[in-house]
């Protein structure tokens, strides 16, 4: 024990050893470091990624990886006749087009709507008000709670036979008949959008409040003093210094409505006759459920320039105003 | 109520002119009500009504749940445990809820492994690159599941996972890695130099730096980290919905919309009562560590 100790360390004094040199080199302590998360993120993010841009491009089915036909499932042009042509593959595909249109419609609703009740109650709970911690504790519960679990509750306040909306309202007098929630294709457009910003409304919130604690209350005070109202005292101090919080709470939030899958499955599935279909919905039920992997994943590509353009729009068009105000670009 | 505070919100409004929010003691008690307590109140009740709803028609017999005539719809008069009693012994639920309790926590522990790692190397090793890599990361974030289950039920099947837990097991970190190494490279970021450097000089390797001197400094960030990816995984959807197809494997939000929705009218009360069974525990966890969950949620933004 004794000896090899000995020996060790006049061996690190003479010449380190290749092991004692490798753990202290930087590079190949990072490799090791980073070596767990690498290999997760390597085997199950990036080479999906690409393995599916990759499968968007063949005719794979469950169980056959398919061979490669190039565009095939995105846009074909048959011609039978001089004027007589049909366009086949995504571009040709009505049910498709219907999904990327409701996907940009729920996507836009929903994220301006949670932008703005997010900000209000935010706002809100930014005063001095009896139980905040427990009030903060209570708006983010909607949040925490599965998906699904709180889609379900949803599909049953939205049930057309046993609707507490339709009853309540109908007691109130303002309804004669109760509302068909889920089964007219506007309603239940609607519906979704409400449960979708019931769900994020508090998130927007909550980590706007953590950037609205961050406004130091001698500016308010200053501005006050200078005779400004309370919208200028909002526009011209509030919103400013809030921006890039607002730019990185906005980014996710449209990234996460556009991709959304699990509230749309739990209430509706896609109907009525596909009407409330998302991009990630219908490529579920072309790929997993029809089983042709291939234009499933073609539907989820399609998805992906979308989403470039999403996140350069919320993260680009938020942050220009900042460099424009001349602060620094940390 | 609204349609009585609409026209005072528009009278006060213009006497409020002078107020500001460090300044509290300047508003009078009504415009309080009007402009505070009330708005939050209904933002309150709308955010809290489908948990109440929830709760009632897990508790309410039958009879009540398909009589909105009679009855009142809003309050149970005979409250029975019937529903809860049904889906804890008469249906697999403990199964589920064991299966994704194991996935939840398996998962969220070699996410925390890996990220501490990671973010210990990119912070403070600082090998050639390490800013990249950490962008990278942050790229990861932005990918989200919905447009990676289909090639990666393929490489499940491929690798001999598909319909064991042991595919959610590897795929969910994924979704965590990247939020937590970013939280963490946060936390780590703010403990001393100086500490590291003394351990440094007193012969102290990396690993052993890492595991005495930067862990118990950074157990807050690391509560944090672990409370959301437990959250986040307990949340997981499409992956479960896609990799699992026996009803034993299932986790609670899979089996919730596939094993419970049967057509049945009288399917309302248990449905209710599985989905508030299956928030209760994280709700519960959420409970002891709000402050945690609020700091990880904002942490992770702000950086």
């Amino acid at each position: 024990m004794a000896d090899s100790t000995l020996r060790s360390r006049s061996a690190a004094i003479a010449m380190p050893d290749l092991w004692t040199r490798l753990g202290n080199n930087r590079n190949w302590l990072g490799f090791w470091f980073m070596l767990p998360a690498a290999a997760i993120l390597v085997l199950f993010l990036t080479y999906p990624l690409g393995l599916g841009i990759w499968l968007s491009m063949t005719d794979a089915t469950i169980g056959n990886s398919g061979k490669f036909i190039g565009i095939l499932n995105f846009y074909e042009r048959e011609c039978y006749g001089p004027d007589d042509c049909e366009n086949y593959g995504l571009f040709g595909d009505t049910v498709f087009w219907r999904s990327v249109w409701q996907t940009i419609f729920y996507t836009t609703v929903a994220s301006v709507a949670k932008f703005a009740g997010g900000l209000y109650l935010a706002l809100l709970l930014n005063n001095h008000i009896p139980f905040k911690a427990l009030l903060r504790a209570i708006v983010l519960l909607p949040f925490i709670v599965p998906t699904v679990l709180s889609a379900i509750a949803f599909w049953w306040i939205y049930d057309a036979q046993f609707s507490i909306i339709s009853w309540s309202l109908t007691k109130l007098g303002l309804i004669d008949q109760y509302i068909d929630f889920l089964g007219d294709p506007w309603n239940a457009r609607w519906s979704l959008v409400f449960a979708n910003i019931w769900r994020g409304v508090p998130f927007v919130a909550i980590t706007l409040l953590a950037g609205l604690q961050t406004v130091p209350p001698s500016l308010y005070e200053a501005a006050t003093l200078d005779g400004a109202s309370r919208w200028q005292m909002f526009r011209h101090v509030t919103y400013p210094l809030l921006t890039p919080i607002i730019a990185v709470v906005m980014t996710f939030s449209v990234l996460f409505t556009f991709t959304d899958f699990q509230l749309i499955w739990a209430i509706t599935r896609g109907g009525p006759a596909n009407a409330t279909h998302l991009m990630a919905t219908l490529s579920y039920q072309r790929a997993i459920l029809g089983g042709n992997m291939g234009e499933g994943a073609a539907i989820s590509t399609a998805m992906i320039p979308f989403l470039l353009a999403a996140i350069m729009f919320s993260w680009f068009g938020l942050q220009r105003r900042k460099w424009q105000q001349g602060e620094g670009d940390d | 109520m609204t349609d009585a505070a609409r026209p005072s919100t528009a009278t006060t409004k213009s006497a409020a002119v002078d107020d500001a929010d460090g300044m509290d003691y300047l508003m009078t008690r009504r415009t309080r009500w009007v402009t505070i307590y009330i708005p939050l109140s209904i933002i309150v009740f709308i955010l809290l009504f489908p948990f109440y709803w929830m709760t009632l028609t897990a508790l309410k017999p039958n009879a009540e749940l398909l009589d909105m005539e009679t009855t009142n719809p809003l309050w149970v008069a005979t409250p029975t445990l019937s529903h809860i009693f049904h889906v804890i012994f008469e249906t697999d639920y403990p199964v589920w809820m064991w299966n994704t309790m194991m996935v939840s926590v398996v998962a969220t522990f070699i996410s925390l492994v890996a990220s501490v790692l990671a973010a210990y190397a990119i912070v403070r090793i600082r090998y050639k690159g390490s800013q990249w890599v950490g962008g990278l990361i942050f790229l990861a974030y932005l990918v989200p599941p919905s447009i990676l289950f289909i090639p990666l039920s393929f490489i499940v099947h491929a690798y001999g996972l598909f319909d064991t837990p042991m595919a959610l097991i590897l795929t969910y970190p994924t979704i965590l890695i990247p939020f937590s190494t970013w939280l963490l490279m946060g936390y780590f970021k703010t403990i001393p130099y100086e500490l590291e450097e003394c351990a440094l000089i007193d012969g102290a390797s990396r690993t052993q730096i890492l595991v005495k001197i930067v862990l118990p400094l950074a157990v807050p960030g690391l509560i944090s980290a672990g409370i959301f990816s437990f959250t986040l995984c307990w949340n997981e959807f499409i992956y479960a919905l896609t990799f699992i197809t026996t009803t034993s494997n299932k986790t609670v939000p899979v089996a919730m919309l596939s094993e419970f929705v049967d057509g049945d009218i009288y399917r309302w009360g248990s449905l209710m009562a599985g989905a508030l069974l299956g928030s209760l525990p994280v709700a519960i966890l959420y409970s002891f560590f709000v402050e945690h969950y609020v700091s990880s949620m904002t942490g992770a933004v702000k950086e």
